[in-house]
């Protein structure tokens, strides 16, 4: 037990459960669904989910940094629908790479203007995201382009080719290529947040914002740089939603925020800021989707639960997090305490904790 | 404490300003606007909002929010159809459907006040959780049917011109500024949003101030979701979805603080009067229900950027001045 508790942070005890209790749910499906140990459930979880956890990335940066990011639905809606709109005018023309950097650049924008308000205008970043959510989502049909839907036979071949091929698959198992691309990122930005002194900055931040901005510490640069970075991933997110749907309305990823900051709070990442990783944020993601995945086959009840189950879900997760997580973060933290004055290796370990 | 009133009295004057240009535009462009129908129609077409933002102004006040409130709404309204639909005498629906409220505030008002959660989030699961149970319970159909006399309540006029959902308003808008601004519980409202801490330690019941705020809370949701459902004359799983936003927005617009502890009734009135107008004005104008929010939203942000950065330029000067005292030692 003494060794578990050296080499286990309470961070890493909760993701390992969340896989355990993931492992639980396919096991528990599996006895109930015919058919459900195939490739197709994972072929499925992993199409459907990446969006949603893609956007998950910039809303933990968000959360991080004890702010929230609600516009991330209309930004991928918006990002999605005009990027849509630049491929079915210029089908011909449009290189691939010049889209996706366009959607990236429009998020980079949107998010700009969010970061703007929020870091410099010092405007609580709940009423910042909470109009801009509305201001993104009319700023479509203010348009006259946006009074009209993205319909799928008007955008060129290669966007919806993207969508359907596979990078590789290995015995059924497919690998998408933006599926690939998600895990990319999280990769990139799991490494970020523990390792660079920005992602550092984004838990010092977070865990007290007030200590952060008397210690001298870049606050506003770093929140500003959050959301400017969940804005791009949103508009990446949006180039994967418009290659996914390809018909597209302007109400189109509406009400998504809710459910990329119901995959990063099931995951373990306090809105509280401060604590949280990305590896638990996909985590989060998955459980989710598998559950929706796996009710939508489950004949015993209606597939209307989904909702029902999922605000339940979150509700379990977060009173897991303040009853048991947080007390054990205490006895860890006394630990923390008690070997700092045996000598290095308590500093060195609390550093990387911090 | 003199200068939060004097700050609150100066932000009340400038909706009060913005309320006359914008009743003022909409008189001159349109002659239509000032007859009373219109008038009626202006606050008949956001009733349910507008109660809602009554209670949410206590609230937020408090220092919590409460994202639920469109789901209680369509979930209210969805637990009366679906007893009606099953033939359960319709006085019963209603109780059920209020009952529904109260039970899903009591759920919220536990896990924020004895549970100890952020309400932020456990509204937010409620706001999906409250939601789902509602498709559940009508999976796609729209239930409509409800008994005459109940659409007419919804529909038409009940005193004079004055529909019965306005005749609420108007009592709780006044049960609420009695309570708000001139009774011992709006203090205790006002110190726990202030600082709870500070407040717990002074004796104040502040578990106890929540969870009641929560209950009621779902309780005024589900009977605007009643209300509705008598105007709409049907309910769908997906009725009422997105209400929370532009409740929330009318009473941050209002000049309540989302920290808690700062704002007044009559602020968030004349926030409520300043949207309804407006919509009303652009509406006439044949601006779409989706611009509408955009400008809602652009308005939301100023109410709290402009008074930021005219704070921000009178720090920076007093901050100039202290620089060049230091200097000058």
């Amino acid at each position: 037990m003494e060794t578990l508790k050296r080499y286990l942070r309470p961070e890493q005890l909760r993701e390992l459960s969340l896989v355990f209790l993931i492992a639980l749910i396919f096991l528990f499906f599996g006895t109930q669904i015919e058919d459900y140990f195939s490739p197709r459930i994972f072929n499925r979880v992993t199409s459907d989910m990446a969006i949603i956890a893609v956007v998950a990335i910039g809303e933990t940066l968000c959360l991080l940094t004890r702010n929230y990011d609600l516009s991330v639905g209309s930004v991928v809606g918006l990002t999605a629908f005009f990027t849509g709109k630049l491929l079915s005018f210029y089908p011909e023309t449009v290189p691939p790479i010049a889209a996706v950097l366009f959607a990236v650049g429009l998020g980079a924008v949107l998010g700009t203007l969010n970061g703007v308000l929020v870091a410099y205008g010092r405007v609580p970043s709940l009423i910042v995201t909470f109009g801009t959510m509305a201001i993104y989502r009319s700023t479509i049909v203010a348009f006259p382009a946006g009074t009209k839907n993205v319909v799928t036979h008007e955008l060129p071949e290669w966007i919806i080719n993207l969508g359907r091929t596979n990078l590789f698959s290995i015995g059924g198992f497919d690998i998408k290529p933006l599926v690939a691309a998600g895990l990319v990122m999280f990769i990139i930005f799991q490494l970020m947040t523990s390792y660079l002194r920005f992602g550092r900055l984004l838990y010092a931040i977070g865990s007290n914002p007030e200590a952060a901005r008397i210690g001298g510490l870049p606050s506003q640069r770093i929140v500003f740089m959050a959301f400017v970075m969940s804005g791009s991933i949103a508009g990446f997110g949006g180039f994967m939603f418009l290659t996914r749907y390809g018909d597209l309305t302007p109400a189109a990823a509406q009400g998504m925020e809710l459910m990329v900051i119901a995959a990063a709070v099931v995951g373990g990442v306090s809105t509280n800021g401060g604590s949280g990783t990305m590896i638990g944020a996909l985590l989060g993601a998955m459980m989710i989707n598998l559950l929706q995945q796996s009710l939508l086959r489950w004949l015993v009840i209606s597939n209307f639960w989904v909702g029902a189950f999922l605000g339940l879900l979150i509700l379990v997760a977060v009173t897991v997090d303040a009853v048991i997580i947080n007390r054990m973060r205490d006895i860890w933290a006394r630990r923390g305490a008690e070997s700092e004055t045996v000598g290095e290796k308590g500093i060195s370990e609390k550093k990387g904790k911090a | 404490m003199r200068g939060i009133l004097e700050r609150l009295r100066g932000w009340e004057g400038l909706l009060l300003a913005i309320l006359i240009v914008v009743v003022i535009f909409n008189a001159v462009s349109t002659p239509h606007y000032l007859r009373l129908q219109n008038q009626i129609n202006l606050f008949q077409l956001h009733i349910e909002k507008i109660i809602v933002a009554l209670i949410m102004t206590f609230v937020i006040i408090n220092g919590e929010i409460d994202l639920t409130v469109g789901s209680v709404m369509g979930l209210a309204g969805c637990v009366m159809a679906y007893l009606s639909e099953k033939g359960v005498p319709f006085e019963v629906c209603l109780l059920a459907g209020l009952l529904t409220g109260v039970l899903a505030g009591t759920i919220n008002g536990f896990m924020v006040s004895y549970v100890g959660l952020t309400s932020l989030i456990v509204t937010l699961a409620g706001l999906i959780g409250y939601r789902g149970l509602a498709r559940v319970l009508l999976e796609n159909r729209s239930i409509g049917n409800f008994p005459e006399w109940f659409n007419r309540l919804g529909q038409q006029p009940l005193v004079g011109p004055v529909p019965l959902a306005l005749i609420i308003f108007f009592i709780l808008l006044i049960a609420a500024l009695i309570i708000l601004q001139w009774s011992g519980v709006g203090r205790l409202i006002y110190v726990i949003g202030n600082n709870r801490e500070v407040a717990r330690y002074s004796g104040v019941n502040v578990r106890r101030v929540k969870m009641t705020l929560f209950v009621v809370s779902g309780f005024i949701a589900a009977l605007s979701g009643l209300l509705l459902a008598a105007r709409l004359g049907s309910m769908r799983g997906d009725t009422a979805t997105g209400t929370e936003l532009e409740v929330i927005t009318m009473v941050l617009m209002g000049g309540v603080s989302i920290f808690g502890g700062a704002g007044s009734m009559l602020g968030v009135l004349l926030s409520i009067l300043i949207i309804l107008n407006l919509r009303n004005g652009m509406g006439l104008l044949n601006i779409t229900g989706e611009i509408q929010t955009g400008v809602i939203g652009i308005l939301l942000i100023l109410s709290v950027l402009v008074p930021n950065i005219w704070r921000g330029v009178k720090e920076a000067r007093s901050r100039h001045r202290v620089k060049r005292a230091h200097v000058e030692d």
